[in-house]
Order: structure tokens, then C-alpha cells, then sequence
């Protein structure tokens, strides 16, 4: 075990590596002064040339980038262009907005997508089977800021039942819509991931062996079946998880919700270059991460894959 | 006492699978003709046909089409014209969608927005296709470095979101329509590519390749003539999907004032312009989504109708 | 043998499973007759596809439905007709009355729980026992079936046992409740060899222990003669001919099984024979002939074989056989060449 989740960590190096500099470069590439983000306008050019001397953005690039490698290394992401605040305590300041909401959207999609998957697969072909394949049809397809958008005339405007943005007092009817929205389209994949691996599973011999025990329906369909079907599913939660915390903008935006995906987006309008590299490699840290625990998870579920040593299998 | 020794006196080897009767009766009409690319194609048009849900995706692709191309003889009105008058008045018998803030015909504008939407779509998957077919051939073909090298730049590209991807790429090239298709087309290559690798190397273990390497067939005409038609099925279906989700982000970067900009005609720019009025306009907003998720669900329709003509034992 | 004094456990009259498929309708089992009697093991051999496998899962209420369908007939266990019982009902039958090992144990047992569970859960499904009691109920099954290291193998997971343990922990799971009826659909066909005579032995060893009776579906004839009392040879879905042992391969009546009898080797056949194989297929369940369903293939084939298929006729005291020609096999106007 310990050896591959090493293996995995060594492997991200890597991508970590080409991440930054595709972004170092990108953000470099723009052309836009930081000394003059960061100054008023008018400023003297003495003084932008200072600045840039201060900050080494005279330098060529790749000293630059060696630079902040040196300083990514110690954990310290730079300091924003525009907020003149070290990035390390604005992103402490919008993550846990974020992660909160991804977990309350992957609170919903795994209650209701797994519910929806099961009953669909039970009752194959029956109406209930018939909604759930037409509304995760219709989610998959429908844009997620429309479907905000639309949430929040229902239920915000017309209804007056929930508010229409913002964190507020970060109670949980703030959570609602941003969290419908953000779960939508991963509810309907997890439904139909339920389905067909429940369906798939249950055309297995082991099934048959199960009902040949005498084994009652419910028992053979929630836990013969149900723990087999979950690994897909769980693994495809867990993968969402890993996006979810870092793919929210859109959400984010309309919701006005003060998270990381929104401040990378205002951050890359803004021309706010330690931000925007910043957050995306704590985002793609996180991704990767998640998903490491997911392979975990995923191990205990299935001892064929158990991972000690990486030699667990004997087929 | 009995004449007959244990084993090896079977009367058939194969094993015994009466319980999937029903599939042994199709996979036999179909052993002939696995290998001929041309019936693999038949077959899964055939297939293709019967499936109502794939029609319904095909027509509504269709119609698409048709409303993209003749869109100015569809549209009643000029969809940049302005008419103070009319300005954000609903639904009426003259104005089937209603018009905007600035009195300009919804129902105009949405068929106008088809334009750029299609567009997009196949524009930004043809590039996708074009470099993901060639570094995934180069990868999956000749492998050593170069798949090595490949596919690292690949996982870099997965790890990114796509929507900040595509952020980052627009807000480095520059709003407009054109950058809208290059930013989507670059964003997409890494999934092509990964799939074309992967159906080639395990087409490329097929007895018909070794067959035809033994043969003395060279390495282009093996790429051209065998592994080309037999892995184009799972791009051909990734592809189809991709312009739905190609339509999506454009519509979600141009809400984002990134991609096309106005006065031309976009569903996803036309959501967020009507996002300030959906106090007072809200049927705005209603349109251009709908037109969205319509297209879009032509697309995923097709998408699965493909992917079940295909492989049908997927099918369930 | 003196069968006919025993009491009969289980009685089949005309059972038919269909399926309902796209492309026709696979009458899989089209008329199946036969019965079982205590103590006894019933040998059911037949091609791929002859229907053997489905008559078994029938008698457990285990057939897919749909695309399967019981379309006729009579399951008398007991006195009871299983196929009136309803599928609630069924699960006090399965696994305690009667019991399955499946074809494949690789495929057979749940990948992601452990023996322990598997076997224990067989055990409380029909059996009021404490968490301990069926604990050592377990251990006590898994001695029967000849695994050692016990509580260990309580913990191991199915991929961690070979071929051949996996079956005996099937077996073991089988014979939990002590059933009076085993079925045993090819027990052995995915196994090793040598494995496969160590997993018959046990499951004649245990049959004899427990007086219960076995019905053995196989396509092995050796395996047949070895351990079978009654044969029931199934062609197309149709029973052809149904005798004891002894009589089917020593008096065999049916061109079927003629032909099945010398398409296998005999080691100690004085003169060295080439072995004939069955020339052809067997027919398409969806498009049957109208006539005997054997006729394409068979040598003696008359008119009539075109026209209707033979009825099943007890041509000697319990020699059932479904041929119109057999009669002329039995008074030897008919060579069996």
C-alpha cells in the first residue's frame, strides 16, 4: 500500500511541474505590466521601474520561474497583483467556501442519484425507470448556469422559498440552489451509472448462486448486488469530488458565491497572475489527491484489488 | 465395468451458456462479417435505424443544421434590428419569442444563434480530431518516447478543468469567435488522442494485423488500411458527443463575456445579457437555454444511439 | 437396479421454457418429462444448447424472466407443484430442499465477500442459528468438503482459493441445509482434470452419506457411466430417450445417442474403430423442423421423421425412447452401424 501511493505521488511530479510552467508561461505571455496593475495609474516611470526591480519582473522568464519554484517549495504561493495580499491567505479565505459547497453537492448526488440508479434498475422498464432515464438524459444535456439561472426565478423569485445568491449567513437555505446546480449533472451520470451497473451485476452467476441459496430478493439486490454496483459508482463520486472542488466557476458566478472557482476567474480577468497559478495548483493538488483516496476506497471495496505490495493479486 | 475413461471423451469443448441463447443467435448471423469493415459499418447503420431514441437525436441534428444554414431566410426579422418600441415585451403573435431590451426579435436571434453554436461545434471538434488523431496514431503506433512524451502532455491537460482550461486559454488569446473555436479544439485533442492510442494498440494485437504484417504490409498501409476503419467507431461516437459538450462550453464562455462578442448572435451570450432582466423579462433567459439543451440532446442522443449500433452487446 | 420401489422425490410432467427473444421465440425446453427417485443420481447429458441447464434452473424458479417464460407443465417435489408456488415462496425450497452447484466457480461466488460470509449466510437463510453456532456450522461444512486451514479459509475471499476449492466451498454451501435434492449443473467442466474427479468423488461421497439424490447435468458421458443410476439424454430442447445406465449404453435406442456413444473413444476396445462424430449441428431453437428434431443429422431417417415428432414410447420396461425406428432397433431388423 505504502508503496503505491509513493508511486502515485511521484507519478503527479510530473504534471505538477508542466503545470506551472504552462501556466507561468501563459500568464507571461499576456501582455500586461504587473508593476502597472499594481500601481495607480499616473505612477512615475521611476517608480514602475522600481517596482519590477522589487519584483524581478525585468528579469527573462525562466529566472522568474525558477524563482517562484524556489518559493512555491517553502508553500509560499506570491503575493496577489492586485489584493497586495499573499495568495496563501486569499485562497484560505475562498477555499473552505468552496469545498463546503462541493461536499453538499455530493451529498445530494450520491443520495439521489444512487436512489434514482437503484429503483431504476429494480424496476426496469416501469414508468419510475422511464423518468429517471428521461430527466438524466435532460440533465446531462441542459447548461448548468441555465438551470441556475432558471432555479432562481422558481424558487427565489417567484416562490420567495429560497434566497436567489450569496453565502449569507452561510445557513443551509443558501446551500440549496448552488448545490442543486452543482450536482445536477454529476445526480443524473450517477443515476445511470447505478443503473447499468446494477443491471450489469445482476446478470452475473454470482446472483444466481445468491437466489439459489434461497436468499430473498431484497437481500440478494442490497447487498450481493448493491456493494458490487457501488464501486463504480463510488469511484465516479469520487472523481466528481476532485473536480467539483475545482470546477464550480460557473456556479460560482452566478450564484455570487465566494469560492475559489469564482476568485480564479475574477483572478484571471484581473490579469492577477500569482492567483490564478497559485489556486490552480492547489486545485489540481486537491484533484489528484481525492482521487488517490478514491483508489483506496476503491481497494478496501474489492479485495481483488487489494494493494499491498503490488502483489495482492493472484488471479 | 464401464468402457469409457473420464476424461477427454467430451462430446463438444465449449462450454455449456445456454442461459444467453438470445445473444449466441445474434453473434452467429454477425462471426462472418466482424472483420469486413464495410459491414461493420452496415451492421451498425442498420442497428443505428431501428433505434428510435438515435432518430429523434439524428432529426433534431438535422434540423439544426438546416435552421444554421438558412437561418436568414428562416428569421422573420433581422436579428440586430432595433425597435424602441418593442423593447422587452413578451411573447406575442409578431414576436414568437418576445424581444429583448433593446427591441430586437428573440425568436430571430435564436435562430441566428444557431450559426455560431453549430459552428463551434464542428469547427472546434475538427480541430480537436486533427491533432488528436495524429498524436494519438504517433503515440499508439510507434509508442517508445514519443507515446511517452505524448501522453505526459495529455495528463497535464486532464488534470485542468475544462471550463477553467478554457478560461485561461481565452483570456490568453482574446475574446471573438474565431479564438472561441481554437481554445475549445486545443482543449479537446487530449481525450481523442488517449482514445485513438488505446483502440489502436488493442487493435493492433488482432491476428488480421499480424496477418497482414506477416504478409509484408507496410507500416502506413497497416494504419490506413486496417487500424483507421476498425478505431474509428469509438471516435466517431466520442465525437458526436463532443460537439454537445463543444456547443456547452462555448454557450458557458460567452455567458462569461469571453467568447463571441456582441451584437452577433450567441445562446450563451444572449443568457447573460438576459441575466440583469430576469425580474422583469424572464422569457429572455427561457429561449436561448431551451435552444441549448435541444441541440445539445440531439448530439448526446445520436452519441448513444452510435455507441449502441456499434458495440450492441453494451446495450442494455 | 430395484428403482422402481423407491419413492419418487421429484416428478416433471411437460415442462416448457421458452424464451422470448427479438429474434423468435427459443423454445429452450419443449416438453421435458422425467422423475427422481430418493437416493438416486439422475445423469441429464446433451449438446450445448440441448437444454439441460434451463431444465435445472426451472426446477429453482431461476430462469430470467423475462426474456424466459414457464409456458406449461408440472414440478412435483413432495407433493407440491413448484411451479404453482410463488416466487416468495420459492426461496424456502432453494438452497434448503434443493440445492445448486453452478458450471463455473469462478464466476459462482461474490468476489467481495469472503467464504465465511457466503457459507454462513447459505446457513441462516433457512436455519435459526446464533452468530456462533453458524460459525461453527461453517467450519463443520468446510471439513465435510475435505478444505483445511479452516479459519483461515473462513476469512479468505473467492479469488484467493483455486478452481477447485471454490467449487468445494460451492458444494459446501449446497449441501449446508442438507437438502434432499443436489443439482449439479457440469459441476466440473471449468475445472482441471485431475480436479474433476476429487469434486465428483465428493459430491457422490456426500450423496451417499446423506441419502439425499442428485440430478448431475453434464455433456461428459464418462462421467455419466461413472456415476449415474438413470440417463436422460436431451436433444433440441426434447427429451430422446430416457433408461437406466446400463441400457442406454448397452441397448441404445436412439439415433442420438447412437451417435453420441460413438463419437467417444473406447480405451479398451479390442479393435481400433475411428471415432465417428455426429455429422452437423444441432438446429436453431427459433426456426425447429416440423418433424423429429434429430432428422437432419440422422442417417435412419424416415418419412414420417419429416412429418411429426415421435411421441416417447416405453419400449421396454423403463426404456423411454422418442423415435419412430426405435422398435426396429430393438428387434434387430435395424442395424445400429
Amino acid at each position: 500500500m505504502f508503496y503505491y501511493i509513493l508511486k502515485r505521488i511521484l507519478q503527479i511530479v510530473p504534471v505538477i511541474i508542466g503545470i506551472t510552467i504552462l501556466l507561468f508561461v501563459l500568464m507571461y505571455i499576456i501582455p500586461e505590466d504587473p508593476a502597472k496593475l499594481i500601481l495607480e495609474k499616473g505612477a512615475t516611470p521611476q517608480a514602475l521601474q522600481n517596482l519590477r526591480e522589487k519584483m524581478g519582473t525585468d528579469k527573462p522568464v525562466y529566472v522568474q520561474y525558477w524563482r517562484y519554484v524556489k518559493q512555491l517549495a517553502q508553500g509560499d504561493l506570491g503575493t496577489s497583483y492586485r489584493y497586495r495580499r499573499s495568495v496563501n491567505s486569499i485562497l484560505a479565505e475562498h477555499y473552505p467556501n468552496s469545498i463546503k459547497l462541493a461536499f453538499a453537492a455530493i451529498f445530494i448526488e450520491s443520495i439521489l442519484g444512487i436512489f434514482a440508479g437503484i429503483i431504476s434498475a429494480v424496476r426496469k422498464y416501469s414508468f419510475l425507470d422511464v423518468l429517471v432515464t428521461i430527466s438524466t438524459t435532460i440533465l446531462v444535456c441542459i447548461p448548468v448556469y441555465w438551470l441556475g439561472m432558471l432555479m432562481q426565478i422558481g424558487f427565489g423569485l417567484k416562490l420567495g422559498w429560497l434566497p436567489m445568491s450569496g453565502m449569507g449567513d452561510g445557513s443551509i437555505k443558501y446551500y440549496i440552489l448552488p448545490a442543486l446546480t452543482l450536482a445536477s449533472v454529476s445526480t443524473a451520470f450517477v443515476a445511470r451509472i447505478t443503473r447499468s451497473t446494477m443491471l450489469d451485476v445482476m446478470t452475473n452467476d454470482y446472483i444466481r448462486t445468491a437466489y439459489a441459496k434461497g436468499l430473498s430478493n431484497n437481500s440478494v439486490i442490497y447487498k450481493h448486488a448493491l456493494k458490487n454496483a457501488m464501486i463504480p459508482v463510488i469511484t465516479y463520486i469520487g472523481i466528481d469530488l476532485g473536480t467539483l472542488m475545482g470546477g464550480a466557476i460557473l456556479t460560482e458566478t452566478i450564484f455570487a458565491w465566494p469560492g475559489i472557482g469564482r476568485t480564479i476567474y475574477l483572478a484571471i480577468l484581473q490579469r492577477d497572475a500569482p492567483v490564478v497559478i497559485g489556486g490552480t495548483i492547489v486545485l489540481v493538488l486537491i484533484f489528484v489527491f481525492v482521487n488517490l483516496i478514491v483508489d483506496i476506497i476503491y481497494a478496501i471495496l474489492d479485495p481483488r484489488i487489494r494493494l499491498e505490495g503490488g502483489s495482492g493479486v493472484n488471479v | 465395468m464401464y468402457p469409457f475413461k473420464e476424461d477427454k471423451n467430451k462430446i463438444q469443448n465449449d462450454s455449456d451458456i445456454e442461459g444467453i441463447i438470445d445473444e449466441s443467435v445474434e453473434l452467429e448471423t454477425e462471426l462472418g462479417k466482424k472483420y469486413g469493415k464495410s459491414s461493420l459499418y452496415k451492421d451498425a447503420w442498420r442497428r443505428l435505424v431501428r433505434n428510435k431514441l438515435a432518430m429523434i437525436g439524428l432529426a433534431i441534428v438535422i434540423i439544426m443544421v438546416v435552421i444554421a444554414l438558412l437561418s436568414p431566410v428562416i428569421a422573420p426579422y433581422d436579428p440586430n434590428d432595433r425597435i424602441k418600441e418593442l423593447s422587452q415585451k413578451g411573447p406575442s403573435y409578431q414576436h414568437w419569442f418576445g424581444t429583448d431590451i433593446l427591441g430586437r426579435d428573440i425568436f430571430s436571434r435564436v435562430i441566428y444563434g444557431a450559426r455560431i453554436s453549430m459552428l463551434v461545434g464542428v469547427v472546434a471538434v475538427s480541430i480537436s480530431l486533427a491533432i488528436g488523431l495524429f498524436l494519438g496514431a504517433l503515440s499508439g503506433f510507434f509508442g517508445g518516447i514519443s507515446d511517452a512524451i505524448i501522453m505526459r502532455i495529455a495528463d497535464i491537460f486532464f488534470a485542468f478543468p475544462y471550463i477553467l482550461g478554457a478560461i485561461v486559454m481565452m483570456t490568453v488569446l482574446g475574446p471573438g469567435v474565431l479564438n472561441v473555436f481554437i481554445a475549445i479544439g486545443i482543449l479537446g485533442w487530449a481525450s481523442v488522442a488517449r482514445l485513438f492510442r488505446s483502440s489502436i494498440l488493442s487493435i493492433k494485437e488482432k491476428e488480421y494485423i499480424e496477418a497482414a504484417r506477416a504478409l509484408g504490409a507496410s507500416n502506413a498501409r497497416i494504419i490506413l488500411k486496417h487500424i483507421f476503419p476498425n478505431s474509428f467507431a469509438p471516435i466517431i461516437v466520442y465525437s458526436t458527443m463532443n460537439v454537445g459538450t463543444a456547443i456547452i462550453v462555448e454557450a458557458a464562455l460567452s455567458f462569461l463575456g469571453l467568447g463571441v462578442q456582441p451584437p452577433t448572435p450567441s445562446w450563451g451570450k444572449m443568457l447573460s445579457e438576459s441575466m440583469s432582466y430576469i425580474n422583469t423579462a424572464p422569457w429572455l433567459m427561457f429561449f436561448p437555454g431551451l435552444a441549448i439543451l435541444i441541440t445539445v440532446l440531439g448530439f448526446v442522443l445520436l452519441g448513444d444511439g452510435l455507441r449502441d449500433a456499434f458495440d450492441p452487446k453494451l446495450k442494455r | 437396479m430395484a428403482n422402481n420401489l423407491q419413492e419418487k422425490i421429484l416428478e416433471v410432467k411437460n415442462l416448457k421454457t421458452y424464451f422470448h427473444t427479438d429474434a423468435g421465440v427459443v423454445k429452450a425446453v419443449d416438453g421435458v418429462n422425467f422423475d427422481l427417485k430418493r437416493g438416486e443420481t439422475l445423469g441429464i447429458v446433451g449438446e450445448t444448447g440441448s437444454g439441460k441447464s434451463i431444465t435445472a434452473l426451472t426446477i429453482l424458479g431461476l430462469i430470467p424472466i423475462p426474456p424466459g417464460k414457464v409456458e406449461s407443465g408440472e414440478i412435483i417435489f413432495e407433493g407440491q407443484d413448484l411451479l404453482k408456488c410463488k416466487i416468495s415462496n420459492l426461496k424456502h425450497f432453494r438452497g434448503n430442499r434443493i440445492s445448486m452447484i453452478f458450471q463455473d466457480p469462478m464466476t459462482s461466488l461474490n468476489p467481495v465477500f469472503n467464504i465465511g460470509n457466503q457459507l454462513i449466510e447459505a446457513i441462516q437463510a433457512h436455519q435459526n442459528l446464533s452468530k456462533k453456532q453458524s460459525y461453527d456450522k461453517a467450519l463443520e461444512l468446510l471439513d465435510m468438503v475435505g478444505i483445511s486451514d479452516r479459519k483461515k479459509r473462513m476469512k479468505s475471499y473467492p479469488h484467493e482459493f483455486s478452481g477447485g476449492m471454490r467449487q468445494r466451498a460451492m458444494i459446501a454451501m449446497a449441501i449446508a441445509n442438507s437438502p434432499s435434492i443436489l443439482i449439479a449443473d457440469e459441476p466440473t467442466t471449468a475445472l482441471d482434470v485431475t480436479i474433476q474427479a476429487q469434486i465428483l468423488e465428493l459430491i457422490d461421497g456426500l450423496k451417499k452419506k446423506t441419502n439425499s439424490s442428485v440430478i448431475l447435468i453434464t455433456h461428459d458421458l464418462g462421467v455419466i457411466a461413472k456415476y449415474a443410476e438413470r440417463v436422460m439424454v436431451m436433444y433440441a430442447g426434447k427429451p430422446v430417450e430416457f433408461a437406466s445406465v446400463n441400457d442406454i449404453f448397452y441397448r441404445p435406442l436412439h439415433p442420438y445417442n447412437l451417435g453420441l456413444i460413438g463419437s467417444v473413444s473406447k480405451l479398451n476396445e479390442e479393435k481400433k474403430e475411428r471415432l465417428k462424430p455426429i455429422k452437423g449441428t444441432p438446429p436453431s431453437l427459433i426456426d425447429l423442423p416440423k418433424g423429429c428434431t434429430f432428422a437432419l443429422r440422422c442417417k435412419f431417417a424416415i418419412k414420417p421423421c419429416w412429418d411429426s415428432f415421435p411421441p416417447t414410447i416405453e419400449e421396454e420396461q423403463n426404456h423411454f425412447v422418442a423415435c419412430f425406428r426405435a422398435k426396429e432397433f430393438l428387434n434387430g431388423s435395424l442395424k445400429r452401424e
